[in-house]
């Protein structure tokens, strides 16, 4: 999942056709102040911190600028700001508009109904869960027609625009549609759409682009979300590796046992707090590098939970045996290892030879982790 | 017929020659599956473990008479794949193939539903019928012939939790791992009549987890069409609320989508549901002994 910042999110609004106030991004006080005294953004403007969290404007990362003096002062006053735990390094400078409405308009999927759905309400420009349901119309589009005509017509209805904004109306949903497509967004989402004369100018972007679809978007490859740097390193092997708070490494294979393993770890009274997916590997190098991972990320104990079916239980005993020998002995760690399936004796005699002994119960094992991770095993 | 695949099922591997291809297609066998033919462009001509090599799904299913598919292919490739099997006349695609892209798959899904055929999948296990089939690559080693059908979202826990029914002394009738994408071809929901109507499974195990509302979904189903005992269980219970999609995706399944939702709504429904997976396998060992002394 990419979340590309409003200003990114208005690059592509852009280059599909969807109108927007005349702005530029900024990252310093002067060339805030700058942009504003050359009339390449009319004044008065909007500053605003490009940050991925909601809610910015209520949270200060919103201001407003009447001369290049003030747009240079707001500028100094968002940038740096540690907004949500973003820190603030750049600013998307706006003319600011004479708006009339407010409209919500967003594209995502319905994993329900399998199929992408149009979002649209006439009241915009506020957190859209708040909307009563009565005032929000769903249309689901096939994909293969696309966004119809008369799809576009029953938005424009709901939404309340009539006369020559409908013309622009049609033409921004057909943009907004060919963008959600061709880009291989999740999320495409104007809030607010505004009235302005007899147009429309989307204020806001909020465009999400699928991770999957990674290797037609090559464009998109340096955008990171907040990871840490282990998490990082993490992305580059291909190993899904999560940090929080918490003191147990899990380390298993497949989404669901991952987290079906927190599930007992927490009703032991564990506290989980890096968990890595191995996924499906059968090559035991892999193994060893999510394991010197997890000693990096410091755990007081590890869980091991490992039902081989891809990854064959004895890839993963040498691949832990491999990297236990290459743990300094003042960093190494309590570990309660579970393997269980494709070729588990083999992967069993593999650990008992390193002095590692596989429990077969899920509750037993998850147990001692728990204790070896207080101290008490 | 038990549920979509058993003794009649021939299976084409699309990928063969790669190397996920080439090992599942030896475990299939292993399995007792009718593996008639693979499919790799170019590589037609060859044989991968005694199994005949063709450039296209149509040159095979000509051949060979398959009927079912098993597609490997890399992500960028999988559409394609799974449309010209689709276009062959294949009316089971199983697309074992992570990381497709959900517009990719909304295609593939709406084009093969137009033409009859049933995906399972992608990012899937495959389906199992022990003594009967295997197209896809749940491990051989955790099936018993028996009579529990299961339906699961997830994989490896798939696997935990079926080998914990064999662990009992029990088995299974046909196992479907229907994979945990946001889009998939086969849901709980399509899954369910096929083991409702199956006069070899006489109960059910659901594997869900959080996130979407496939579960919930599920549960309405059961309530009002299946009479066989469902035993359920939840993973994620204990993650916290993810935000995947937003605002909007709020707006979508406003409100559900969460553990205890699913939970909720499973046991409203009449479905057992275990707080945990090992509990899954004594719940249907206690259901099956009830059973069988009727």
């Amino acid at each position: 999942m990419v979340k590309l910042a409003e200003w990114r999110g208005k690059d592509l609004f852009r280059k599909y056709g969807v109108p927007l106030p005349r702005g530029q991004v900024a990252r310093s006080a002067a060339e805030a102040e700058q942009l504003t005294r050359s009339g390449t953004v009319p004044l008065p403007c909007v500053v605003k911190a490009q940050v991925l969290a909601g809610g910015r404007g209520k949270g200060g990362a919103v201001r407003f600028a009447n001369t290049p003096e003030e747009a240079r002062a707001a500028a100094q006053a968002i940038l740096g700001l540690d907004f949500k735990g973003e820190t603030v390094k750049e600013l998307l400078l706006e003319e600011k508009l004479a708006i009339g409405r407010e409209l919500y308009l967003s594209l995502t999927l319905d994993r329900s109904a399998r199929l992408p759905i149009l979002i649209a309400s006439a009241q915009g420009g506020v957190e859209i869960e708040s909307v009563d349901d009565a005032a929000i119309a769903r249309i689901p589009i096939d994909p293969f027609p696309g966004l119809a005509a008369y799809e576009r017509r029953r938005a424009a209805k709901v939404l309340g625009v009539t006369g020559p904004a409908a013309a622009s109306l049609d033409r921004l949903l057909s943009a907004l549609w060919r963008l959600f497509q061709q880009e291989d967004a999740e999320l495409v989402e104007i809030n607010p759409l505004a009235v302005v004369g007899e147009g429309l100018v989307a204020l806001d972007a909020k465009v999400i682009i699928e991770d999957d679809a990674g290797f037609r978007h090559p464009e998109y490859s340096d955008i990171r979300d907040d990871r840490t740097p282990l998490e990082e390193i993490a992305r580059e092997k291909e190993i899904a590796f999560v940090q929080l708070d918490g003191n147990i490494g899990v380390i298993a294979n497949g989404a669901g046992l991952t987290m079906a393993t927190l599930d007992v770890l927490k009703e032991f009274d564990g506290n989980p707090g890096v968990f890595l997916d191995l996924g499906g590997t059968d090559d035991p190098k892999k193994v060893t590098e999510a394991f010197l991972l997890m000693a990096q990320a410091k755990p007081r104990a590890v869980f091991l939970n490992i039902f081989g079916g891809v990854t064959r239980c004895d890839t993963v005993a040498k691949g832990l045996v491999a990297a236990m020998d290459q743990v300094p002995p003042a960093e190494r760690f309590p570990l309660v290892a579970r393997i269980r399936g494709n070729n588990e004796r083999e992967g069993i005699e593999i650990l008992r030879a390193a002095g590692i002994t596989s429990i077969p119960s899920l509750k037993d094992s998850a147990q001692a982790v728990v204790a070896a991770a207080r101290g008490t095993a | 017929m038990t549920v979509l695949v058993d003794t009649s099922t021939r299976v084409v591997v699309q990928g063969i020659t790669g190397h996920q291809g080439t090992v599942h297609t030896r475990q299939m066998k292993l399995f007792g599956t009718a593996v008639a033919a693979g499919v790799t462009p170019g590589k037609g001509g060859t044989e991968v473990d005694g199994v005949p090599v063709f450039d296209s799904v149509r040159e095979a299913v000509d051949a060979t008479r398959a009927n079912a598919s098993c597609i490997f292919v890399p992500a960028p490739f999988a559409k394609d794949a799974l449309i010209e099997s689709v276009d062959a006349g294949i009316r089971l695609a199983v697309v074992v193939t992570e990381h497709i892209p959900f517009h990719d798959m909304l295609v593939m899904y709406h084009y093969a539903r137009s033409k009859g055929t049933r995906i399972i999948g992608p990012n899937c296990p495959g389906i199992a019928a022990p003594g009967k089939a295997k197209v896809g690559i749940i491990p051989n080693v955790v099936f018993h012939p028996g009579r529990v059908g299961v339906i699961s979202r997830s994989g490896t826990l798939t696997y935990e939790i079926v080998n914990g029914i064999k662990e009992h002394g029990l088995g299974q009738s046909t196992c479907i791992g229907l994979g945990g994408d946001p889009v998939v071809g086969t849901s709980f929901v399509d899954a369910l009549p096929l083991f409702q109507g199956d006069p070899e499974t006489d109960l059910l195990v659901m594997v869900g987890e959080i996130g979407g509302t496939a579960e919930e979904e599920a549960a309405e189903y059961i309530h009002g069409h299946v009479t066989k005992p469902v035993v359920a269980y939840i993973a994620g219970r204990s993650a916290p609320p993810g935000k995947r999609m937003g605002h909007a995706g709020a707006i979508i399944t406003r409100g559900r989508g969460t553990a205890e939702s699913k939970v909720a709504a499973l046991e409203k429904a009449g479905a057992q549901v275990a707080r945990f997976p090992y509990e899954v396998p004594e719940m249907v060992a206690a259901i099956a002994a009830r059973q069988a002394r009727r």
